[in-house]
């Protein structure tokens, strides 16, 4: 494992386009003849296995990792789709729409079971429930709640500790929380219910996972809905500070999933990246070295399906509606 | 057999080119056919849910403070979802301007109510299938008409009509080795019949002119009845010139006899010298004639038998002593001599009549052209051939007009002054072809004349 990983500043380097990255890493074992654009909302450092492994067995690649929001990328994909070989997105239903409109090349030779693809095209690679964390302290001496049902009923026991103290999605801002919602509201009514509770207690809205996790961690809020469960998994074996949950009353289960841009400059490479990476997270190679969750369905265990349902929400109309809704409910 | 016809293709061949041309045409129709009814039942059940998706979404839209909003299930895309992964796109338009979906899908012109108008497209590309209906919204204050359009790719479907397809293929090819094996069979029993009454005909001895009895199929009885018929005819002609050659022979034969007979009374009784000649000489023309006669009816017969041998199991050795015992008392005349050398026996397969006559006449020739107090040497022989070997001890043949001799009505330069009729050869002659046999002239250098007659 002797490669060198270039790291390049980003604010230096790009030109025309600037453009806000969350986080941008260059990997390279030099000298190197082809190079790969990851456009990603997955933070580098769960990816960063699966690319280095990759790496050594294709030490002539370069790989750029660009990391920022599941909406944005949703944009900037769009409008610049030569610029990229491969998108790799928590928001399915954004995916499934780039693939719905003709932005992704299939890739043949993909031995994959057939709910975690879509057109042999988009591929799921993960399966990550979505969670309740929550402050550990914060909890002492109260029932930790194990269904919405009961983080309810704590919340209107006692209001007063947990003011001003929650945390959601923004699904304005962030694709994955609009997903998380969308799929919420269509399970039941509980949702809606719990975000009256939660707005009337004042909550604050987050782009992302680790900002969520980060607050939590400091005490700033006790608890977060909707949060990725694989991301907090990680933070909780660290530290004894938080708790994850998974509702048992239905969970909802995300898949993360990658695409290789139709017009993309290095089409073959990164189809033997998407393949390298459906080999990584197929579940039944035990070195351990990835971070993510395996994409292995466990008996009885249901994920959002990969289905033109998943557009549903996208519509403009029933975005505006849905938002407007949201928006009554949480923000009052 | 077949010489001289005029043979077109078989029967049995024709018959199964006509079935298998049918049977393929028939095999090909039916796979167009039945794919097309496939396709059709396939493009209705994609019809079927593309419509439920729209009204589904039609039916969600509705006017709430002077805007519409179309809050649609999430079933009306989930319905939609097929084994390929079939794309979709969608448009929803209010009063014809579009208010959400995919801006550049074709818009229907010719969508009325609620009913969806279905149209195959191209969009993107793509091949795709189109729904589209319209629903008019009354608001308090104004109405508006909201229009759906639903598209969705035909990966799926094309996958199960080419399924179908290659089913239905399959099948024809079945079917139509099936009718092949049918037709073969089939002709193979028609024209049984057919190749029983050609071989039976072929079976039948010359001689065989009896009508068919057997069995024929109604086709075939009018081929067969004037077959029939005109074997019935042949039969009945042939007799009659048989009786005929046997009438003539008779009524010739018979005066002539009798007028030789009182012809030689009448030498017995004159005295004169002038009319002992000359009743010598009549008895000679008479005898003459009485030859010719006879010489002339047996190449008569022998020309129309030697179409329809009757053979039968002949023992040369047999025949030839029986003739030389007949024509004894003419060679004592001359104090000629027969001697006959002979396997024990030499059989051959031929007419009796026929070679009797020949053996006959060549005998007749050697006595006539031997000397007095000579040999005639006879050898039979089975091998290499059967023949018989007559040679005399005569002058042998004239040797310039050898080839000649055996002609109709040829006599060669020594025969002046001997009773003939220059048809004894050709009538050998005749005989040893119809048998597939030879005759052979040759002068034996000692002197004398050979003739060979082989089978
Ligand atoms: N045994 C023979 N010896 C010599 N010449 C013969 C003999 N047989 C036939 N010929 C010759 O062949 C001719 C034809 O013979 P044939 O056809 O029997 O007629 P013919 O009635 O004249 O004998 C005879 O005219 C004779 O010249």
């Amino acid at each position: 494992m002797r490669y060198f990983i270039v790291l390049v500043l980003v604010l230096f380097t790009v030109t025309a386009n600037a453009q806000d990255w969350e986080d941008r890493k260059v990997f390279a074992n030099a000298p190197t003849v082809q190079k790969l654009r990851i456009l990603s909302s997955t933070d580098t450092s769960f990816f960063e296995p699966i690319i280095d492994s990759y790496l050594n067995d294709n030490p002539d690649t370069e790989i750029e990792y660009l990391v920022t929001g599941t909406a944005a990328i949703d944009d900037i994909f769009r409008t610049t789709p030569k610029d990229f070989d491969i998108v790799v997105s928590s928001a399915m239903d954004l995916q499934l729409k780039l693939v719905n409109d003709g932005y992704a090349t299939r890739v043949d030779g993909a031995d994959h079971p057939s709910w975690a693809k879509w057109r042999q095209s988009l591929f799921a690679f993960t399966l990550e429930p979505a969670a309740i964390v929550i402050n550990k302290a914060a909890f002492a001496g109260l029932k930790v709640p194990k269904t919405r049902q009961e983080l309810i009923q704590i919340l209107r026991a006692q209001p007063e500790q947990f003011r001003g103290k929650l945390g959601t999605y923004d699904v304005r801002q962030s694709g994955l929380g609009y997903l998380f919602a969308t799929q919420d509201a269509r399970a039941s009514e509980t949702y809606w219910r719990l975000m009256e509770v939660m707005g009337s207690l004042g909550t604050r809205l987050y782009c992302c996972s680790g900002d969520m996790i980060d607050d939590l961690e400091r005490g700033d809020i006790l608890v977060a809905y909707n949060v990725l469960g694989s991301y907090a998994d990680a933070r909780a074996q660290n530290g004894e500070k938080i708790e994850v949950i998974l509702p048992s009353d239905f969970p909802t289960t995300m898949m993360r999933t990658a695409l290789v841009s139709k017009s993309a400059p290095n089409a073959d490479a990164a189809k033997n990246f998407i393949l390298h990476l459906i080999r990584s997270q197929s579940g039944d190679q035990g070195d351990g070295a990835n971070l993510l969750p395996p994409v292995v369905l466990n008996p009885g265990q249901q994920t959002i399906t990969l289905e033109p349902a998943l557009m549903t929400y996208l519509d403009k109309l029933k975005r505006q509606t849905f938002v407007k809704e949201w928006e009554r409910a949480i923000i009052q | 057999m077949t010489d001289g016809l005029r043979i077109s293709s078989s029967l049995q061949k024709r018959m199964m080119v006509t079935l298998i041309a049918g049977a393929a045409i028939l095999a090909i129709i039916l796979f167009f056919i039945v794919r097309g009814y496939a396709a059709k039942i396939a493009q209705d059940g994609q019809d079927n849910i593309l419509g439920a998706s729209v009204s589904s979404i039609l039916d969600a839209a509705v006017i709430r403070d002077g805007t519409v909003e179309v809050d649609f299930p999430y079933a009306s895309f989930s319905m939609l979802d097929t084994d390929l992964d079939d794309r979709v796109f969608y448009a929803i338009y209010q009063d014809g301007e579009l208010i959400s979906g995919y801006e550049n899908l074709p818009q229907l012109s010719q969508v009325r109510g609620t009913q969806s108008v279905f149209q195959t497209l191209q969009f993107e590309d793509n091949q795709v299938r189109i729904a589209s209906a319209t629903r008019t919204l009354i608001g308090a204050r104004d109405r508006t008409e909201v229009s759906v359009s639903i598209a969705q790719t035909q990966d799926a479907l094309s996958r199960t009509l080419n399924r179908i397809s290659r089913n239905v293929a399959a099948f024809g090819a079945g079917f139509f080795a099936l009718v092949a094996l049918l037709s073969y069979w089939a002709t193979a029993t028609t024209i049984k019949p057919l190749m029983r009454l050609a071989s039976s005909v072929e079976k039948r001895g010359p001689q065989d002119l009896s009508p068919f009895q057997k069995e024929v199929p109604a086709e075939m009885v009018p081929l067969v009845s004037s077959l029939n018929t005109l074997m019935g005819r042949l039969d009945q002609s042939l007799t009659q010139s048989e009786d005929f050659i046997a009438e003539a022979a008779h009524r010739v034969r018979t005066p002539l006899a009798t007028v030789r007979s009182y012809a030689e009374a009448t030498l017995q009784r004159v005295s004169k010298k002038e009319n002992r000649a000359a009743l010598r000489s009549m008895v000679r023309a008479i005898d003459e004639s009485s030859r010719a006669a006879s010489q002339l009816l047996d190449h008569a017969m022998i020309t129309f038998r030697a179409d329809h041998l009757q053979k039968e199991r002949i023992d040369l050795v047999d025949l030839v002593q029986e003739l030389a015992v007949r024509l004894a008392p003419i060679a004592e005349m001359k104090d000629v001599e027969f001697n006959l050398q002979n396997d024990p026996s030499v059989e051959i397969h031929g007419d009796l009549i026929l070679i009797q006559n020949a053996i006959r006449n060549l005998i007749d020739n050697a006595l006539k052209y031997s000397p007095n107090e000579a040999a005639i040497n006879i050898a039979i022989r089975s091998s290499p051939r059967p023949y018989v070997e007559i040679c005399d001890q005569g002058p042998g043949f004239p040797p310039d007009d050898m080839a000649n001799l055996t002609k109709r009505f040829t006599r060669g330069k020594n025969a002046d002054g001997t009773i003939g009729s220059g048809l004894g050869l050709t009538i050998a002659k005749d005989v040893a072809t119809a048998h597939d046999g030879a005759l052979e002239l040759s002068n034996h250098p000692k002197g004398g004349a050979c003739v060979i007659l082989s089978f």
